[in-house]
């Protein structure tokens, strides 16, 4: 029992160990000179080895079956303890926290090469470290205080990241926006602990003993608020955009492939705790929904490719969020097949999107880098020059959109069927009907947009002069292919990691009575997907007996138009423009232009583009006439020491009349 | 065995000849002598023989297009029951995998077509994945409701288990919920009103307008996997529009060839009457077979 005990402490120690190598793996290389690259892989070697030190940890941890392991240790602070602790449901995010930041160490070491970035690159080197290492300890966090410090530490250290090229005014702009997001967030975190530990007594975060209802209700609701500015729920989704588009393209990658995450960490963490309320399921389901809904449409009006990559994220911590819906809405009734089919498929998209989606922002960095440009519209035909990163942006394409044989259709798959599971549910068909309809529209829309990814950058010929693009060198191509291997490895494979999600649901929900290999036959779906490969495989090969097989090479068949140009092909805007058109109610399009209609039409010019709704919307005009208002409220502002006690006295006088009030009324 | 046998040989030797039936109705409409029945057979056997022209915009994925049609649609073929007797295949949550299979086929297809770099193939695919955005709900409120009266998650079962309720207490339901697949039927396998097969207008067309730049084997396996997909959906449409057996297998298996040529008859009766309809027209028509299959869901609600 005592050895049992040592070993699983064992992996807590390798995680802690490994995590103070990440935090610290940007400090060396502030002793090298600023261009040194020496310096950079310095910084690299020790994000790789901490993370993984780490890994190795956590799959310790999850093949001792996930046991608990808990390590508490006091402190300076007059508040909280230094309590960390292991189980399968940090693991699930633990993992992807220590392989995404490493490959993205990696992928910098070539795209961001501190010799030509040179103002800025150990700076982003710092805030990499520390941030890999702050979302670590978040999710390690037993405890409300250290929860907060190193939620806070995160949030720093990504504006940090996402400012890396600070002498450009969009970026210190879209980094301002998520300042104030992420801190408002904060906030709501703070009064969620503080109502929590005046609630149950402690900030730690263990099963409280008992809690009324309105006081689970609030604190339900305060996770909601203040995980989903992190997570990017609609409609505080609006700092997340601007941040993705103008970070360093590794920086992204890990800020929505991990970062967003651990805000749905967050939920998951508190909702494991709380008594789940009646209402709490349906809301959490239609939120998701939404936010899905929404998050894939606004991404297939962007031009840009990193917006578009953005929003899609959105729409991915939507699905996660509808499958914690339906779990939440599953423990309320007892429902374990609910539970484990929502809440395992919503782990596993976890793990799907923070492969596939650092992918495509790996991806998207190299596709920028050769072509100049991060606008969809002014690309094209980077499938010849770049035919290696064509084949991964496919991947990443096909597991995004969920299609079967990638790791993406696995996880909407227990999705659907958990939807498809509540129709045997008592007065639970809403659940059904908004959960599978609205998982096919968010697939067929996800279709569209990444259909017009691709084929914006890769497909047709360039719409502006030809692009000189190259495939990139090693190390960016290698951390792509390991992602891209791994989306094909949990497609075919995906009965191989259901005993770690069985693990993790249990651990959210201890009541929960099954396993996920009983109530859905996954192993029919990687048999399914090695039959696509192997007909696809077959077909390939098949092509080369045809009888004349030797393809004789034509310009593309424009109804006998000898002389096609690039700027005649259809753009990736006028793509979508139907769907965008279909969803013209939620979208507000901008267009804008002269068009001169007629025969002999000289010049003209047209715009057409979709700005965010919250932000561009409403968020910053109202930023403005507040910042209109405010020089009124200047009278009072006079500069003479004794007026300024007369307004302390009288505000001191007020707050004790309305004190004086509550008391005796 | 037997009927696995039967089932696959149905699946990949008889869905040329649908095609051959709707032409000969339509040529029977017009007045004509029209196409042999087994046209399309010839048809196939000539492109095979021809040599491959391609563009030189084009990369692999111009290839992946048909092969990954064909293959998504034949392993489809295996997921639905054709008539009274069970698919080869068949597991609970099999129809998901059934709709995303063609989803997966939309997207090489369209991204094949992107690769040409022709307008005209831009229009087309524009077109397929806006109609696709209406179409996937429809089709999964479908599956909602037949899951819901068999009270099964597997397309066999399903399909089967709601063979009684046709009659009795989900009449209305039914009628609905077939309305809507068969417009979703026409959408999916380009038939007149949505698309014209037969036309050579590029500008109008959606699946046509895609596949323009493939020719030879190309075009032949296209065709091919096209005519696969039109049984396959017929095959599920039978099932919830005409679920009749007798309970003996060869008997069954007639009845479900007679049903198919039967709906083939419909199509080519359909499109001799009725023209093509404006292309800004067409979202209106499946946002029917949207309502419809969503209307069939809500009368269960009672």
């Amino acid at each position: 029992m005592g050895r049992a005990k040592e070993t699983r402490m064992l992996s807590l120690w390798l995680i802690l160990s490994g995590m103070a190598l990440q935090g610290f793996s940007g400090v060396p290389a502030l002793a090298f000179s600023r261009r040194s690259m020496a310096g950079q892989t310095t910084t690299f070697v020790l994000l790789a080895v901490g993370s993984l030190l780490s890994l190795v940890g956590v799959v310790l941890n999850a093949l001792g079956i996930g046991g608990a392991e808990e390590l508490t240790v006091p402190w300076f602070l007059p508040w909280g303890q230094f309590s960390v602790g292991l189980d399968a449901l940090g693991n699930v995010f633990l993992a992807l926290i220590f392989v995404v930041p490493a490959l993205g160490a990696c992928y910098g070491l070539g795209y961001w090469r501190q010799a030509d970035h040179g103002d800025n690159g150990r700076r982003l080197g710092l805030a990499f470290g520390v941030l890999t290492a702050a979302m670590a300890l978040v999710v390690l966090a037993r405890d409300g205080v250290l929860f907060l410090l190193a939620w806070e530490g995160m949030a720093l250290a990504a504006f940090f990241a996402i400012t890396t090229e600070d002498d450009n005014d969009e970026v210190r702009k879209a980094g301002w926006v998520y300042l104030v997001a992420t801190h408002v967030g904060t906030l709501c975190l703070l009064a969620l602990f503080g109502f929590w530990a005046r609630e149950t007594g402690s900030f730690s975060l263990l099963t409280p003993g008992s809690l009324t209802r309105e006081a689970a209700d609030a604190l339900f609701v305060l996770a909601m608020v203040g995980f989903g500015f992190k997570a990017g729920l609609m409609p505080l989704h609006f700092w997340l955009p601007g941040a993705h588009a103008h970070a360093p393209s590794h920086v992204s990658a890990v800020l929505s492939g991990v970062m967003l995450k651990v805000g749905v960490y967050g939920i998951l963490r508190i909702t494991s705790l709380l008594p789940v309320g009646e209402w709490w399921g349906i809301t959490v389901l239609i939120l998701g929904i939404a936010t899905g809904i929404l998050g894939i449409a606004f991404a297939l009006g962007q031009q840009d490719l990193k917006r578009l990559l953005a929003y899609s994220s959105i729409e991915n911590i939507g699905i996660m969020v509808a499958g914690l819906g339906l779990a939440l809405w599953g423990r309320y009734q007892a429902r374990d097949d609910w539970v484990l089919l929502g809440l395992g498929g919503s782990l596993l998209h976890v793990w799907n999107h923070g492969l596939f989606k650092p992918l495509l922002f790996f991806n998207a960095g190299a596709v920028i880098h050769a072509a100049g440009t991060r606008s969809l519209d002014r690309m094209g035909g980077l499938g010849r020059s770049m035919p290696f990163t064509m084949a991964l942006f496919m991947v990443g394409a096909v597991a995004i959109c969920g299609l079967p044989p990638l790791n993406g259709f696995v996880g909407e798959w227990y999705l659907y069927l958990g939807f498809f599971h509540t129709l045997q549910g008592t007065g639970a068909l809403m659940a059904a009907a908004a959960g599978a309809s609205g998982l096919a529209l968010i697939g067929a829309l996800a279709l569209a947009c990444f259909v017009k990814a691709g084929s914006g950058i890769f497909q047709g010929t360039s719409r502006e002069g030809e692009i000189p693009g190259h495939d990139p060198g090693g190390s960016l191509l290698v951390p792509m292919v390991i992602l891209a291997a791994l989306c094909v490895v949990l497609g075919v494979g995906a009965p191989l990691v259901v005993p770690a999600l069985d693990a993790a649901v249990a651990a959210w929900d201890p009541g929960a009575n099954s396993s996920l290999a009983a109530l859905a036959s996954t192993p029919w779906i990687s048999t399914a997907a090695f039959a696509v490969f192997l007909g696809v495989g077959g077909g390939a090969l098949g092509v080369k007996f045809l009888p004349r097989a030797k393809a004789k090479p034509v310009v593309t068949w424009d109804c006998g138009y000898a002389r096609p140009t690039g700027r005649m092909q259809y753009t990736a805007s006028s793509l979508t423009d139907g769907v965008v058109r279909l969803f013209g109610f939620i979208l507000w399009s901008r267009e804008g232009g002269k068009l001169r209609r007629g025969v002999f039409a000289r010049k003209w010019s047209f715009r057409k583009g979709v700005p965010d709704v919250v932000l561009d919307r409403w968020l910053l005009p109202f930023a403005k006439l507040v910042g209109r208002m405010v020089p009124r409220i200047r009278v009072f502002q006079q500069g003479q020491t004794h007026v300024y006690l007369l307004y302390i006295l009288m505000i001191t006088l007020f707050l004790f009349a309305v004190a004086g009030f509550w008391r005796h009324p | 065995m037997i009927d696995v046998i039967v089932h696959c040989t149905l699946l990949l030797v008889f869905p040329p000849l649908v095609l051959g039936v709707i032409s000969k109705t339509k040529a029977w409409f017009a007045g004509r002598r029209g196409a042999p029945f087994l046209q399309l057979y010839f048809d196939l056997f000539k492109l095979m023989r021809k040599g491959l022209v391609q563009s030189t915009t084009t990369t692999w994925v111009f290839r992946a297009g048909p092969v990954v049609t064909l293959t998504v649609v034949v392993l489809a073929g295996l997921l639905v029951p054709f008539g009274a007797s069970a698919a080869p295949v068949s597991f609970p949550g099999d129809m998901i995998l059934f709709a995303y299979l063609f989803a997966l086929a939309r997207f090489f297809t369209t991204s094949a077509a992107l690769d040409t770099g022709s307008s005209f193939e831009g229009m087309g695919s524009a077109r397929e994945i806006t109609f696709a955005v209406l179409t996937e709900p429809a089709i999964f409120f479908a599956f909602l409701v037949l899951a819901k009266l068999s009270g099964t998650l597997s397309l066999t079962t399903m399909l089967h288990g709601t063979t009684g309720s046709f009659l009795t207490t989900a009449t209305p339901t039914m009628v609905l919920l077939s309305l809507g697949l068969f417009i979703v039927l026409l959408a999916e396998c380009s038939r007149i009103p949505v698309d014209d097969p037969t036309t050579h207008l590029e500008l109008t067309m959606v699946h046509e307008a895609m596949v323009l730049d493939h020719g030879g084997p190309w075009m032949a396996v296209i065709e091919y996997a096209s005519s696969l997909k039109l049984l396959v959906l017929g095959a599920v449409l039978m099932n919830v529009a005409f679920p009749f057996s007798t309970g003996i297998g060869w008997a069954d298996w007639l009845i479900f060839v007679a049903g198919i040529l039967g709906l083939s008859v419909l199509l080519g009766v359909l499109e001799s009457v009725m023209a093509r309809l404006r292309m800004n027209r067409v979202p209106y028509l499946l946002v029917t077979a949207l309502l419809l299959c969503g209307s069939s869901f809500l009368l269960l609600l009672r």
